[in-house]
C-alpha cells in the first residue's frame, strides 16, 4: 500500500475526513460570513495602522528629528523594529521550504498561513529602512541604475547594498512560492464559487489553473527546486541583515557569531509568531483538525532548538565581555554593565522571555497544550523585540568616549509607528484568513490517507 | 465521424484512478489527459509523460543571474568608476570579490527562481484572465478525470472504464 505509515506515528488529520470534507472546511471561512469578533479585530488593527501612518506621515513631514534619536544613537527603535519584523519572516519559508526539503508531512496544515505571516511581516520590515532614509522618495537610490550624478553607483561593498538585494528576493521569492502553491487551492474555490463576482476573482487568482497531469508534475519539481533556492536564500537573509552590525567596528555588534546567533533568533521568534497566529487562527476558522496538538508540539520543539542557540549564543557574548577583561566591553549588550546599568530591565527582560519562560517548553504537558504554548509564544515574542533593543540601544548609548554617553527614550512618534506596523500587519492577515484559503489544501489531500485519523484506524485498529 | 468524441470517465480515489489508468494503457487506448485535484503520486509515469525539464532551465537561469552579478559589480565597483571607499580601493574584481559574494548569490536566487516560475505558467499556460480548462469543476474538489478519445470503440471502452472503478463515465463532443 502506497499510503503506509507507521502506526506510532501521530495522526495529522482528526476526524473523519474524505477528500471532500477537505474541501469544505477549508472553503467554509471563505464563503460564509465574517463574525462579530473578526470585525472587532479588524477595526482595532485598521485603528492602530491609521495611526501608525498618521506617525509615518508627520516623521516624513518634519524630518526624523521627531524620533528619540541623538548623533550617538543614530538607529534604535526602527532599526530594532525592521530586525524584529524580518526575523519573524523566517518561518514562513523555513517550514515551506526546509521542511519540504525534509519531507516534513506537518507543515502542510501550516505553510499556507506561515508564508502569509513571512511576507505582511516583510513589508513592515521594509517599511523602517525607508522611512529612516528622511527622504524615502529618492529610495529607488539603493538601486544600481544609470543616473545623472555622473556614473556614481551604489557601493557593493556596503552591508546595507546586501541587505537591500537579499531582502527584495526574499520577499519576491517567497512571494511566488506562495502564489505557486495557491493556484490549485484558488481554484478549488474557484470552481464551486456561486456569486458571479467570487467566481470572476478566484478565475483571476488561480490563473486559470485545470489541474492536468502534466502541470502537477511540473508544478512538484518546482515546488522541490523552489524549495531548494529558498533553503540558502531564507538562511542567507538574517546572516546578511547581521552582518549590518558585525561588519562594523563597534564592540558589541563587531562579533563573528553575529550570522548564525542572528538565524537561529529569527526562526525562534519566526515559530513563535506562527503559534500566536495559528493559536487564534484555528479557533476562529474551525480548523481544529488540521491543525492538531502534534503540530502545536512540533513547532515548540523547534523554538527550544532555536531558543537552546540563541541562548548559548548569549552565554558566550557573556562570556567573551567578561573575558576580554577590557572596560569597554564591560558596556555592551550582553555584559555585567548592561546587567546592572541603566538598561537593566531591558537586559533582564531579554532574559527572561528569551531564555528563562521558553524553557517551560521542555515540559511535555506544557509543549502540547494550546494554551500554554500561545502565552510562551507572546514571551518570546516579546523577548526577541528586547535582544534587537539591547544589541541596538544598550551598545550605542555608550560610545568610546564617556562625555557622548546619552540614554535612548523613544517618542511617541516611535513608538506609533510600531504600534502601525503590528496594526497593518494584522490588517493584512484578518483579509488573508477572510479571502484565502488559508490551508494548502491540494497538499493536505495528499497525507489524507496516510496521516489522517479514519485512514490510520482502519489500517492499524487491529494492533490495537 | 466521431473522431472529436471523448470518454470523460470520472474516479473518486486516487489509488483507484492509477490503477485505471495502467490498465486503459495496458489495454491500448490512448490517455488524452488527466484533469487531478492533487498531485498523484506516480500518475506521470503511469500514463508515459517524459520527465519534466524545469530544473535544468532553473539551474541555466541560475548561471545567467551569477554572470549578471558578477558583470555588475565588475561595472559598476571597478570598470567604471573605482573609488577608494573607507580605505578599501577597488583596483580589481578578484580582490573585492569577497564583499561581492552576498550579491552573486541574491541574484543567482533571484533569477534562478523567478524565470523557473515563468517559465512553468509559460508552459502550462497559466497567467492571468486565462480561463480554466478543466472539463468538470468537481476535478478541483474530490473527482479525478482522464479523458480518452473515441474512435469508434465507444461501448468497449465505456466497459473497460466502468470496470477499472469510473463513478461517472459521460461521452462528450470536444470541440
Amino acid at each position: 500500500m502506497s499510503h503506509y505509515e507507521a502506526p506510532i506515528r501521530e495522526p495529522l488529520v482528526l476526524g473523519d475526513k474524505s477528500y471532500h470534507d477537505i474541501t469544505e472546511d477549508i472553503a467554509r471561512p471563505i464563503e460564509g460570513k465574517a463574525n462579530r469578533n473578526w470585525y472587532i479585530a479588524f477595526g482595532i488593527s485598521l485603528a492602530a495602522m491609521l495611526w501608525g501612518f498618521g506617525c509615518i506621515f508627520y516623521t516624513i513631514g518634519t524630518g526624523i528629528g521627531v524620533w528619540g534619536l541623538s548623533k550617538n544613537i543614530g538607529w534604535a527603535w526602527d532599526i530594532t523594529n525592521f530586525v524584529w519584523w524580518v526575523g519573524i519572516g523566517h518561518a514562513g519559508t523555513l517550514i515551506s521550504a526546509v521542511l519540504l526539503l525534509f519531507r516534513q508531512k506537518w507543515r502542510m496544515a501550516i505553510n499556507r498561513s506561515a508564508e502569509a505571516m513571512t511576507i505582511f511581516a516583510v513589508f513592515q520590515a521594509g517599511l523602517f529602512p525607508i522611512i529612516h532614509m528622511g527622504r524615502p522618495w529618492n529610495g529607488y537610490w539603493v538601486l544600481p541604475i544609470p543616473n545623472q550624478f555622473g556614473s556614481l553607483w551604489v557601493n557593493f561593498n556596503s552591508p546595507l547594498l546586501w541587505d537591500v538585494f537579499a531582502i527584495s528576493t526574499y520577499l519576491s521569492v517567497s512571494l511566488v512560492f506562495w502564489w505557486t502553491g495557491l493556484l490549485p487551492d484558488f481554484a478549488m474555490i474557484r470552481d464551486r464559487a456561486i456569486k458571479p463576482f467570487q467566481k470572476k476573482i478566484y478565475s483571476l487568482l488561480s490563473f486559470g489553473w485545470s489541474g492536468r497531469a502534466k502541470d502537477w508534475q511540473r508544478f512538484e519539481e518546482v515546488s522541490l527546486v523552489l524549495a531548494g533556492l529558498a533553503t540558502p536564500l531564507v538562511l542567507s537573509v538574517h546572516t546578511i541583515v547581521s552582518m549590518d552590525f558585525a561588519t562594523s567596528i563597534n564592540p558589541g555588534w563587531h562579533s563573528t557569531i553575529f550570522p548564525p546567533y542572528f538565524v537561529a533568533g529569527a526562526i525562534f521568534s519566526g515559530f513563535a509568531m506562527v503559534q500566536t497566529l495559528l493559536g487564534i487562527m484555528r479557533k476562529v476558522t474551525n480548523l481544529e483538525a488540521y491543525i492538531t496538538r502534534l503540530h502545536v508540539e512540533y513547532m515548540n520543539i523547534v523554538i527550544i532548538l532555536t531558543g537552546g542557540i540563541v541562548a548559548v549564543a548569549y552565554a558566550s557574548e557573556f562570556f567573551i565581555a567578561w573575558y576580554t577583561g577590557s572596560p569597554y566591553e564591560n558596556y555592551t549588550y550582553m555584559s555585567v554593565g548592561a546587567a546592572t546599568g541603566p538598561y537593566g530591565w531591558a537586559f533582564w527582560s531579554l532574559i527572561l522571555f528569551n531564555i528563562a519562560i521558553p524553557q517551560l517548553l521542555w515540559i511535555k504537558k506544557i509543549r502540547r497544550s494550546f494554551i500554554w504554548s500561545f502565552i510562551i509564544s507572546i514571551a518570546i515574542n516579546i523577548g526577541m523585540w528586547f535582544e534587537r533593543f539591547d544589541i541596538i540601544a544598550i551598545v550605542l548609548s555608550k560610545g568610546h568616549l564617556p562625555s557622548t554617553w546619552w540614554r535612548f527614550e523613544p517618542t511617541f512618534i516611535d513608538v506609533g509607528i510600531f504600534i502601525g506596523t503590528i496594526g497593518f500587519f494584522f490588517v493584512l492577515f484578518l483579509l488573508y484568513a477572510r479571502t484565502f484559503p488559508v490551508i494548502a489544501q491540494a497538499e493536505v489531500k495528499t497525507i489524507l490517507k496516510s496521516s489522517g485519523e479514519n485512514y490510520k484506524k482502519l489500517r492499524d485498529g487491529n494492533h490495537e | 465521424m466521431s473522431s472529436n468524441k471523448v470518454v470523460h470517465a470520472l474516479y473518486n480515489d486516487d489509488e483507484v484512478v492509477l490503477e485505471a489508468v495502467k490498465k486503459v494503457k495496458a489495454a491500448n487506448h490512448h490517455i488524452e489527459e488527466v484533469f487531478c485535484p492533487f498531485p498523484v503520486h506516480g500518475l506521470d509515469k503511469a500514463m508515459g509523460l517524459a520527465p519534466t525539464r524545469m530544473a535544468i532551465t532553473s539551474f541555466l537561469y541560475g548561471i545567467t543571474g551569477l554572470s549578471i552579478a558578477i558583470w555588475l559589480t565588475w561595472y559598476t565597483m571597478i570598470g567604471n568608476w573605482p573609488q577608494d571607499i573607507g580605505g578599501k580601493p577597488s583596483f580589481s574584481w578578484a580582490e573585492n570579490m569577497p564583499a561581492f559574494v552576498p550579491i552573486m548569490f541574491e541574484l543567482t536566487v533571484f533569477f534562478a527562481a523567478h524565470l523557473m516560475v515563468i517559465t512553468f505558467y509559460m508552459r502550462s499556460r497559466i497567467w492571468p484572465f486565462k480561463k480554466a480548462e478543466n472539463p468538470d469543476p468537481r476535478t478541483t474538489d474530490d473527482h479525478f478525470l482522464m479523458e480518452v478519445p473515441v474512435h469508434g470503440n465507444e461501448e468497449e471502452l465505456t466497459n473497460l472504464l466502468k470496470e477499472t472503478g469510473a463513478v461517472e463515465i459521460n461521452i462528450v463532443d470536444k470541440h
